[in-house]
C-alpha cells in the first residue's frame, strides 16, 4: 500500500516532464528553423532533429534522477527511521521489520486520514499515544493488529516527516533539471549544431541500456536469492541443508531443513520423464527427419509441438485428476483395482509426475534432435548406402553416432526443464518429503516446497521461509549448469561439420 | 548387401533372400514402426489430453437452475412502501429466504409429488448464492415489488452434479449436503420441467466465488487480471525487445561485453520460471514495496521472463531482412541509424509482431512465478473498475485461478477449473493463429 499513495504526486510529475518535453520540442524545433531563416537546408540536421534532441535532454536525464530517487528514498528513510525504535518496542516474538512495518502503516494511514479529510494537516502532526491512533485509522480503512505505541507513533511522524521532505526534495530537483536541459539545448540550438548526430547518440544510449537489462535480471536474480539464502546460512547450520537427511519445517522453530530428501524426489521425478520423453522424442525425431515424406512431416510436426505451447498448469490438472486416479486403479485398490494389486494409495507420485512431465518433455527432445538429424551432412547416409547398409543400420551406425554429441545437449536441456517444472509436480508429486526407490509414493521437489514456504503468510525473518531462496538458488545453479553444459556440448558439435 | 560368396551355390539364388538380409529386413521394418509406434504415441497423449479436458470441462459451461414463481411481499421488501432504493437495500439476503421458501413450496405442492421433507431440506437444494441473485435483480428492478415474477435459481453443486452425472445416489451415501429425499424431489421437478440446464454465461464473465458455493463461480474477474497483466508486458516487453535486439544485431560491436549480454540472454530463455516469481518477491514486493498480487507486480515478471522469448524472435526477423536493403540506405546518405530505424524495422515489424504474440501467449499460461507473488488463495470478488485499480488491487489470472480451484478438493470445483482450461486454451489457439495467420499473410522470402 505504501507507494500507492505517493502514485499522484510521482505521476503528475512525469506529465509535467512530459509536457515540458514537447513543448521543448516545439519551441527548439521553431529556434532551429527561424535561425536558418526558415530555410532548412541551411540547417545541419533535418530540423525535427533538434526538437528530439531538446525533448530529449528535457526528459531523459530528469525521469532517470527520478527512477533513482524512487529507489534510494524508501532506503534512507527506512534507515533513518529504524534507528529511533528502542530495542524495548520491539515485543517477544516480534521483529524490527514487523515494528517498521506497523510503522509505515500508521503513517500511511495518517497520509490517507489526512487526504481524505478525516485530520487536519495540524491534528494528524501533534496526535499524541493518548489518543486513539489505531480507532482513527480504522475509520480510514486502515486495521491495526494492536494500539499505536508512543514509540511507534514517534517513529510513524518521523516518517512521514522525511517522506514529505524527501519528496518535495524531488520534484525541486527533477524540476531543475527538466529546465536546466530545456534551456542548454535551446542554447546549444545553432544551425551548425550537430543534433543528429547528438541524438543518434542518445538513442543508442537507450538500446544499449534495453540490451543490459538482461545482464541486469541475471545479477537480480543472483543477488536477490544470495543476500536471502546468506541470511538463511546464519540462522540455520549449512551441514543440516546440505548434508541432513529431513525436511520438516516447523514455524516455531526448530526445524529439520535438508535439501537432500527434496534433490532426491525432483532428480527420481525427472529420471521416470527423462525415460518417457526420451525414447518416444528421439524415435519420433528419426522417424521425422528420415522416413516420413514430407507430408506427414508437416502435418505430424506441429501437432507433436502443440504439446510444449500447453500451459504447465493444464498438465498439472491432467496428473492430479486423470493420470494419478488412473494409476490408482491399475496398481492400487486391492481387489477392486485393475490388476488387484494394493502398492499405491494416494493419486499423487513419482509416477503420476513423472510420466505427465514425460509427455511435456516430447517435442523439446523431439524438434531438437530433428533438427540436429537434418544438421548431419548426406553426403555420410549416401556413403553408407553405398556400401550396402539398410536405411536403419545407417541411421544406427552413420547418422546417430555423427549426431551423439547434438541429442545429449537436447537431452540435457530437456532435464534441465524438467528440474525447474513447477507446476506438475506442485499438483501431481504430493508433499512429502521422504527418500524411497518406490516410484508409486508420494515425494516432494524443490520447486514444489519453494512455493509452498514462500505462499501465505511469510516472515522474511524465520529460517522456514528464507530456505526458499537457498532452495531458489540450488535450483538456479542446476539449471544454469546444465544449460551451460548442453550449450558446450552442441557448440562443440557443430563446429565438426562447419 | 547380400554375400556375393555364396551365390555361387544353387541354393542360394539372388532372387531368394538369405537369413541373413531377411534378419536385417526385418530390423529395418522393426526399426521404422518404432519410429511409427513413437510419433503415435505422441500424437495419442495429446489426443487424449484434448479429450479429457473437452469431456471435463464442457460442463463448467451449462448450469442447472430451478425456475420459481416468486411473490415479491412488499411488506418483506419494502416495508415503508415508498419504494426507495435506499430501505430496500436495508433488507438483506436473509429477507429474501422465506420468499424464496414459500416458492418452492408452491412448487412442489403444484407437481403433486409426495415429499416429506422440511421446507429448510427443500430450499437447501437451491444455491447458497441464489438469495443474494434475487436481492440484486430487486435492487435492479424496484418496480417489481409486490408482483410476482419467474425467476431463474441456481442451484446447490450437488443438484448440478446429479443433472450432469458427477453425483449419484450410490455416491452420496456419505454426503451431508444432500439425501436421496431430496433426489425424489429433484427428479420430480425434473419432470415438471421446473429444473434444468442451460448455458451458464455467468461461468465466462462471473467472479470467483467461496468454498461453498462451486456453482457460482467464474472465470471473469481473472480473465481481467490476465489482460491487465498483458497489458503491462505488452508496454514493457515489446520496447525493450526491440530495443535490445536492435543493438545486438545492428550496433553490437564483436567485444566480451556483446559475449557476456548474448550469454545472459541465452541463459535467460531457460532459467526457470519460478526463480523469475522468486526474483520478483524479492525485489518488487520486498524491495520497492509494490503492493502484493497485483497485476503491475505479475506483469513485470512475466516481462523480465517473456524478454528473451521476444529478443531471440526479433533478432531472427532483424537478420532475415537481407543487407542490400541497409546498403541501399546507407547508398542514399541515410546514417546508420536512420538505415535501421526508416528501413530494416518496418520490414521485420511483421517477424516481430509474431514473435510478441507467441511470446505473450507464453505469458499468459504461466502460473509458477503468479504462486510467489499471491495471486492465488483468495477470492478475487470484485472486478476493478479503472485502469489504475486494475494494476494495482489484488486480482487473480486466469491460470492462477485454475490453480485455486485445483486446490479446493471438491469435483464441483474440478469441472470448473477444466471449464477453465478450456477458455485458457481458446485464448492461447486465437493469439497463436494469429501469429500463423500474420507470418503467412506478410512473410517475405528475399
Amino acid at each position: 500500500m505504501s507507494n500507492l499513495l505517493n502514485v499522484a504526486p510521482t505521476t503528475l510529475l512525469v506529465l509535467v516532464i512530459l509536457l515540458l518535453a514537447v513543448f521543448a520540442f516545439v519551441s527548439a524545433r521553431s529556434r532551429a528553423m527561424s535561425l536558418a531563416g526558415g530555410d532548412a537546408r541551411k540547417l545541419h540536421s533535418l530540423p525535427n532533429y533538434y526538437g528530439y534532441n531538446a525533448a530529449m535532454l528535457t526528459a531523459i536525464p530528469a525521469l532517470f534522477v527520478l527512477a533513482i530517487w524512487l529507489l534510494i528514498q524508501p532506503m534512507l528513510v527506512q534507515n533513518a527511521v529504524i534507528e529511533m525504535i528502542p530495542q524495548a518496542a520491539i515485543s517477544e516474538g516480534s521483529s524490527v521489520n514487523l515494528v517498521m512495518s506497523d510503522v509505515r502503516r500508521v503513517a500511511d494511514g495518517l497520509d490517507g486520514a489526512v487526504q481524505t479529510g478525516a485530520l487536519t494537516v495540524d491534528a494528524a502532526k501533534n496526535l499524541t499515544a493518548a489518543d486513539d491512533v489505531r480507532s482513527i485509522l480504522a475509520g480510514t480503512g486502515v486495521a491495526l493488529g494492536s494500539d499505536v505505541g508512543a514509540d511507534v507513533l514517534a517513529a510513524a511522524q518521523r516518517y512521514r516527516g522525511l517522506q514529505s521532505t524527501g519528496q518535495w526534495l524531488m520534484i525541486a530537483v527533477v524540476m531543475v533539471i527538466a529546465i536546466g536541459g530545456l534551456a542548454v539545448a535551446l542554447m546549444a540550438t545553432t544551425p551548425t549544431f550537430r543534433a543528429r548526430n547528438m541524438v543518434e547518440r542518445f538513442v543508442l544510449a537507450l538500446l544499449i541500456l534495453a540490451a543490459s537489462l538482461a545482464i541486469l535480471t541475471t545479477v537480480g536474480i543472483v543477488f536477490s536469492m544470495l543476500f536471502e539464502s546468506i541470511n538463511f546460512f546464519k540462522l540455520h547450520p549449512w551441514q543440516d541443508f546440505f548434508l541432513g537427511s529431513k525436511w520438516a519445517p516447523n514455524f516455531r522453530g526448530d526445524s529439520d531443513l535438508s535439501i537432500l530428501p527434496l534433490l532426491w524426489g525432483t532428480i527420481y521425478i525427472s529420471i521416470i520423464a527423462l525415460l518417457v520423453a526420451v525414447p518416444i522424442g528421439l524415435f519420433a525425431a528419426i522417424y521425422l527427419s528420415e522416413y516420413a515424406n514430407s507430408k506427414v512431416r508437416a502435418f505430424a510436426k506441429p501437432l507433436l509441438e502443440i504439446l510444449a505451447g500447453i500451459p504447465t498448469i493444464v498438465y498439472g490438472l491432467f496428473a492430479l485428476l486423470t493420470v494419478g486416479p488412473f494409476l490408482v486403479r491399475l496398481f492400487g485398490r486391492g481387489e477392486d483395482g485393475i490388476l488387484g494389486l494394493d502398492w499405491m494409495t494416494g493419486a499423487t507420485s513419482v509416477l503420476t509426475a513423472g510420466l505427465v512431465m514425460g509427455i511435456m518433455l516430447i517435442p523439446f527432445v523431439s524438434s531438437l534432435s530433428d533438427d540436429i538429424i537434418n544438421a548431419v551432412p548426406q553426403s555420410l547416409r549416401d556413403g553408407s548406402f553405398g556400401l550396402g547398409a539398410t536405411h536403419s543400420e545407417t541411421i544406427r551406425q552413420v547418422v546417430l553416432p555423427a549426431a551423439l554429441p547434438g541429442i545429449v545437449g537436447a537431452i540435457l536441456l530437456a532435464a534441465s526443464r524438467a528440474i525447474g517444472e513447477t507446476m506438475i509436480v506442485v499438483l501431481g508429486a504430493g508433499a512429502i518429503a521422504r527418500i524411497s526407490p518406490n516410484p508409486l509414493e508420494a515425494m516432494t521437489t524443490i520447486t514444489t516446497r519453494i512455493v509452498s514456504q514462500l505462499t501465505g503468510d511469510t516472515d522474511f525473518a524465520s529460517p522456514e521461509t528464507l530456505v526458499a531462496f537457498a532452495l531458489g538458488l540450488t535450483l538456479f545453479v542446476l539449471t544454469l549448469g546444465l544449460n551451460v553444459l548442453a550449450l558446450y556440448i552442441v557448440r562443440k558439435y557443430r563446429e565438426q561439420y562447419e | 548387401m547380400t554375400d556375393m560368396s555364396n551365390s555361387t551355390t544353387p541354393q542360394n539364388s539372388l532372387l531368394r533372400q538369405d537369413a541373413r538380409t531377411i534378419r536385417r529386413n526385418r530390423a529395418e521394418t522393426r526399426f521404422k514402426a518404432y519410429g511409427v509406434a513413437a510419433i503415435s504415441v505422441g500424437l495419442l497423449m495429446l489426443v487424449i489430453l484434448l479429450v479429457t479436458i473437452i469431456g471435463r470441462g464442457a460442463g463448467a459451461f451449462q448450469q442447472t437452475f430451478l425456475t420459481l414463481d416468486v411473490q415479491l411481499l412488499e411488506a418483506k421488501l419494502d416495508k415503508k412502501g415508498n419504494r426507495d432504493l435506499e430501505d430496500i437495500k436495508k433488507v438483506s439476503t436473509f429477507g429474501y429466504a422465506p420468499l424464496m421458501a414459500a416458492a418452492l413450496e408452491k412448487k412442489v405442492a403444484q407437481s403433486d409429488v409426495e415429499s416429506d421433507l422440511k421446507p429448510k431440506e427443500m430450499a437447501a437444494l437451491l444455491s447458497k448464492d441464489a438469495a443474494a441473485q434475487l436481492r440484486d435483480f430487486v435492487l435492479a428492478n424496484p418496480d417489481l415489488i409486490g408482483t410476482s415474477v419467474e425467476f431463474r435459481f441456481l442451484t446447490n453443486s450437488r443438484v448440478d452434479g446429479y443433472m450432469k452425472g458427477r453425483v449419484t445416489r450410490a455416491s452420496i451415501a456419505n454426503d451431508k449436503s444432500i439425501n436421496a429425499e431430496q433426489l425424489d424431489l429433484v427428479d420430480a421437478l425434473i419432470k415438471d420441467g421446473a429444473l434444468e440446464k442451460r448455458f451458464n454465461l455467468a461461468f465466462i464473465t462471473g467472479a470467483d466465488a467461496s468454498d461453498a458455493r462451486p456453482e457460482a463461480a467464474g472465470m471473469g474477474v481473472s480473465m481481467i487480471g490476465s489482460l491487465f497483466m498483458m497489458l503491462v508486458v505488452l508496454a514493457l516487453a515489446l520496447p525493450i525487445g526491440v530495443a535490445a535486439s536492435i543493438y545486438l544485431e545492428e550496433f553490437a560491436p564483436k567485444n566480451w561485453i556483446t559475449d557476456i549480454i548474448e550469454v545472459n540472454i541465452s541463459n535467460l530463455a531457460a532459467v526457470p520460471s519460478i526463480v523469475f516469481g522468486i526474483l520478483g518477491l524479492a525485489v518488487f514486493i520486498n524491495y520497492m514495496h509494490l503492493p502484493n498480487s497485483a497485476p503491475l507486480v505479475g506483469g513485470l515478471v512475466l516481462t523480465l521472463m517473456t524478454l528473451p522469448t521476444i529478443i531471440i524472435s526479433t533478432r531472427a526477423s532483424l537478420k532475415s531482412v537481407p543487407p542490400s536493403i541497409r546498403d541501399a540506405a546507407l547508398g542514399v546518405g541515410a546514417s546508420k541509424m536512420q538505415s535501421v530505424f526508416h528501413h530494416v524495422l518496418p520490414l521485420a515489424a511483421p517477424g516481430i509482431l509474431t514473435g510478441t504474440i507467441i511470446g505473450l501467449a507464453q505469458a499468459l499460461g504461466e502460473t509458477a512465478p503468479l504462486l510467489l507473488i499471491g495471486m492465488v488463495g483468495f477470492i478475487a470478488s470484485n472486478a476493478p473498475d479503472g485502469i489504475a485499480s486494475g494494476l494495482m488491487d489484488p486480482n487473480s489470472a486466469m491460470p492462477a485461478q485454475i490453480y485455486e480451484w485445483a486446490k479446493r478438493a471438491d469435483p464441483a470445483f474440478y469441472e470448473r477449473a477444466w471449464g477453465g482450461i478450456i477458455i485458457l486454451l481458446v485464448f492461447l489457439i486465437t493469439m497463436n493463429a494469429i501469429a500463423v495467420m500474420l507470418r503467412r499473410r506478410f512473410e517475405r522470402r528475399w
